[in-house]
C-alpha cells in the first residue's frame, strides 16, 4: 500500500484523512446513519401497518388519520379468520410449511449431491454441463406455465400438493451455489485419500462432504424456504378452486369477493409472514451471506 | 468464501485396511463407482429440469400452434398461426404490453438508482453491520401476497393513508379524493411502489458484495485530484461493479416484464384478473392468466407466452448492450 499525500484540502472543507480511502475503510458519519435509519423505517413500515391493521377494529381502520398504533383485537380478528367457513386458513398454512419443508430438505439433498459431482469428481462432460447447469438459470420458467398445467392434468395432479412440489424439487441455482462452496471448502486430498481407503462415492459425500457444508446448507435451505413459501402464481394456477390451497392462495381467497374486511385480510396476512420474520430474526446472517455470495463476481 | 473452520472429519476407517489386492469382483465394482456414479448424483437435476422446466417451455411452442380450450377439449387441432394472428389484432395484448413496460421502467430505474445509494451507505464502516444488512431485507422475506394487501389498503381512494400523506403536504383534498386505481398513472405509480419496496434491499447487498471485491488501492489513485465521496462513488465504485450492474438490470428486465402478483392482488376483486375497471394496469402475465384460465383458451394464452417470451430476450439483450456501454464508455 502507498500513502499518497493529498494536495491540501481548503480550510473547512473535506478533512485530508478522509481522501483516498476507500468507502469501506471510511467510518459512517450521522448523516450515513439518519439515511440507513430513514430506509429501514421505511422497509418495516408496511410490516408494522399489517400488523397495525390486523390488531384493529373496522372503525380504527376506516377513520382519518388512519391509526398508526396497534389496537387490541388480534385476537378477535384471528379467530374470525381461522374460524371461516369457506377458507380453511388453518390448513393452507399447513399445506405452505408441507411444501416448503419437502422442496428445502430435497433441494438441499439433490443439490449438494450434484454440487459435490461437479466439484470434485471426475467424469466426461463435466464442464458443458455445468455450463448447462448455469443455462438453465437464465430459462423464465413461468412461461411455460400453460404446459406445464396441461402436463399436471395429464398426470392428475393439478389441485394436489404434488403440483406445487415436483416442479422445485431442484434447483439450478442450488446445484451452482453448493458447487462453488465445496469446490473452496473440502480439499481434494481428504476426498482422495477417503477414496484411496476404499470409500465409495455416496460413503464420501456421507461422511466428509455433509459435514464440511453446512454452512452452505443452512444458507441454501434459508433462502429456499423463504422463496418457495412465498410463490404465488403457479399455485394459484394449479390450486385454483381446491379447497385446501398454499396459504398465499388463501390470502388471495380472503381477498376476494364483494365486501372484503380488511383486519381479517390482514390478520391473515400477518400469520403467513410471521414464519418468515421469526426465520429472518433467526438466519439472518445466513440469508445476508447466501444474497451476497450468489452475486456475480467478475 | 470462506473455509470452514470445522476440523476435518475423522474417518472411521475399518480396521484392518483392506488388502492390497481384492477380490476380482470388488475391483470391477470400485471402476463402476467411479464411472457411474458421478453421473446417478447429477441426474436428478437434469431428469427433473427436463419434465419440469424445459418440456413445458418447449411444448408451450405446440400448444401455441393448436386449438386448445379447458371448456370444449373436442376443439383441438392444428391452428397454425391463428393465435399469433389473432394476438397482433389484439388491443388487450397491446395495452399489457404498454402497462408492462410503463410500470417496468417505474419500478426498474428507481429501484436500481436507490439500491446504489444504500449499497454505498452500507459499505461504509459501520456499527451493527449485520443489523443494517438483514433489516434491508425484510421486506425481500415478505410474501408479496401479503405486503401487496397492504399497500391495497396504503392506496384505498376514501381514508387511504396514501391520500391521507398527500392531503398534508397540500396535494390532495380529502373530499376530493384520488382515486389511485382509476387512472394509468396513479395505478402504475402505485404498483411500482411495491416493486421498488420489495427490491431495493435485496439489490442493495448484490451491489454491496460486488463493492467490498473493489481493491483499496484504486481509491487512492483518487485521491490525487481530490475526488469527493460522490465523485468516487460515479467514477470509480459504478465503473467497477459494472458486471454486477449488468447482471441486475438482465435480472429485473426479467422478473420485471413477468409481473404478476402485484397487479393481480393490487385488484379489489382479486379473483377478476382484469387490471382494473378498464384494465389500466393489467400486465402480460395476468393476461396469460386471464385469457387461459378465465376465458379457458390455453392455446391462445401460450401464444402470448410465446410472444413474452420474445420480448424477454430482447429487451433483456438491449439493456444488458446499454448498461455495458455506459460502464465501458468510462473506464
Amino acid at each position: 500500500m502507498t500513502t499518497v499525500t493529498a494536495p491540501a484540502p481548503a480550510p473547512g472543507k473535506r478533512r485530508p484523512r478522509e481522501i483516498g480511502r476507500a468507502p469501506q475503510d471510511t467510518r459512517g458519519n450521522w448523516r450515513t446513519y439518519l439515511a440507513l435509519t430513514a430506509f429501514l423505517l421505511l422497509s418495516a413500515f408496511p410490516l408494522y401497518w399489517m400488523f397495525v391493521i390486523a390488531t384493529s377494529t373496522d372503525e380504527a381502520v376506516s377513520q382519518t388519520p388512519p391509526s398508526v398504533v396497534p389496537g387490541n383485537q388480534l385476537m378477535t380478528n384471528l379467530r374470525e379468520v381461522f374460524t371461516m367457513q369457506d377458507v380453511y386458513f388453518t390448513a393452507s398454512l399447513i399445506n405452505s410449511f408441507i411444501v416448503a419443508a419437502v422442496v428445502t430438505v430435497s433441494t438441499l439433498f439433490f443439490c449438494s449431491l450434484a454440487g459435490f459431482a461437479f466439484a470434485k469428481l471426475r467424469f466426461k462432460g463435466r464442464d458443458p454441463l455445468m455450463i448447462v447447469v448455469i443455462l438453465t438459470l437464465t430459462v423464465p420458467n413461468q412461461l411455460g406455465v400453460v404446459a406445464l398445467y396441461i402436463l399436471m392434468g395429464k398426470l392428475g395432479w393439478n389441485g394436489t400438493l404434488l403440483a406445487v412440489i415436483a416442479p422445485f424439487l431442484v434447483s439450478a441455482f442450488g446445484v451452482f451455489y453448493m458447487r462453488q462452496f465445496i469446490m473452496h471448502a473440502v480439499p481434494d486430498e481428504l476426498v482422495e485419500s477417503a477414496r484411496m481407503d476404499g470409500a465409495l462415492t455416496l460413503r464420501v459425500y456421507w461422511s466428509i462432504i455433509v459435514p464440511a457444508i453446512r454452512p452452505a446448507l443452512a444458507v441454501l435451505g434459508l433462502l429456499t424456504f423463504v422463496a418457495t413459501w412465498n410463490e404465488f402464481q403457479w399455485p394459484l394456477i394449479t390450486l385454483n378452486g381446491t379447497e385446501f390451497p398454499t396459504s398465499m392462495v388463501a390470502l388471495s381467497d380472503l381477498a376476494s369477493g364483494n365486501y372484503v374486511i380488511y383486519r381479517r385480510v390482514l390478520a391473515g396476512a400477518f400469520m403467513a409472514t410471521l414464519p418468515l420474520l421469526v426465520l429472518l430474526v433467526m438466519g439472518g446472517r445466513q440469508i445476508v451471506r447466501g444474497i451476497m455470495e450468489g452475486a456475480v463476481k467478475s | 468464501m470462506s473455509l470452514t473452520r470445522n476440523a476435518p472429519p475423522v474417518l472411521d476407517i475399518p480396521e484392518p485396511r483392506p488388502p492390497a489386492t481384492p477380490p476380482k469382483h470388488k475391483l470391477w465394482f470400485y471402476r463402476f463407482d467411479t464411472k457411474r456414479t458421478p453421473y446417478v448424483f447429477i441426474s436428478p437435476f437434469f431428469l427433473l429440469f427436463a419434465v419440469f422446466g424445459l418440456f413445458p417451455i418447449i411444448f408451450n411452442g405446440v400448444v401455441a400452434l393448436r386449438n386448445w380450450r379447458l371448456d370444449d377439449p373436442d376443439l383441438n387441432g392444428w391452428a397454425g398461426f391463428a393465435n399469433f394472428e389473432r394476438l397482433v389484432h389484439d388491443e388487450d395484448f397491446w395495452n399489457a404490453l404498454g402497462n408492462t413496460f410503463g410500470i417496468f421502467i417505474l419500478s426498474t430505474v428507481p429501484q436500481l438508482l436507490i439500491a446504489l445509494m444504500v449499497a454505498n451507505l452500507l459499505n461504509r464502516k459501520l456499527r451493527g453491520t449485520t443489523f443494517w444488512r438483514v433489516g434491508v431485507l425484510l421486506p425481500y422475506v415478505t410474501p408479496v401476497a401479503a405486503s401487496t394487501l397492504v399497500f391495497a389498503v396504503f392506496f384505498s381512494r376514501d381514508n387511504g393513508m396514501a391520500n391521507w400523506l398527500l392531503s398534508l403536504v397540500g396535494f390532495n383534498d380529502m373530499n376530493n379524493p384520488l382515486d389511485w386505481r382509476a387512472y394509468k398513472w396513479s395505478s402504475w405509480i402505485a404498483i411500482a411502489t411495491m416493486v421498488n419496496w420489495k427490491w431495493i434491499g435485496y439489490n442493495a447487498l448484490l451491489y454491496l458484495s460486488a463493492m467490498q471485491s473493489i481493491p483499496k488501492d484504486v481509491y487512492e489513485a483518487a485521491a490525487v485530484d481530490g475526488a469527493g465521496p460522490w465523485r468516487q462513488l460515479w467514477r470509480i465504485t459504478v465503473p467497477m461493479i459494472q458486471p454486477v450492474l449488468v447482471f441486475t438490470v438482465v435480472l429485473s428486465s426479467i422478473g420485471g416484464l413477468q409481473l404478476f402478483n402485484e397487479p393481480m392482488l393490487f385488484e379489489e376483486n382479486p379473483a377478476a384478473a382484469t387490471g382494473g375497471s378498464d384494465s389500466q394496469w393489467q400486465t402480460i402475465a395476468q393476461l396469460i392468466y386471464k385469457v387461459g384460465w378465465k376465458d379457458l383458451d390455453l392455446g391462445y394464452a401460450a401464444a402470448m407466452s410465446w410472444a413474452l417470451f420474445l420480448i424477454i430476450l430482447i429487451v433483456a439483450g438491449i439493456n444488458a448492450f446499454l448498461t455495458n456501454r455506459l460502464g465501458g464508455g468510462r473506464r
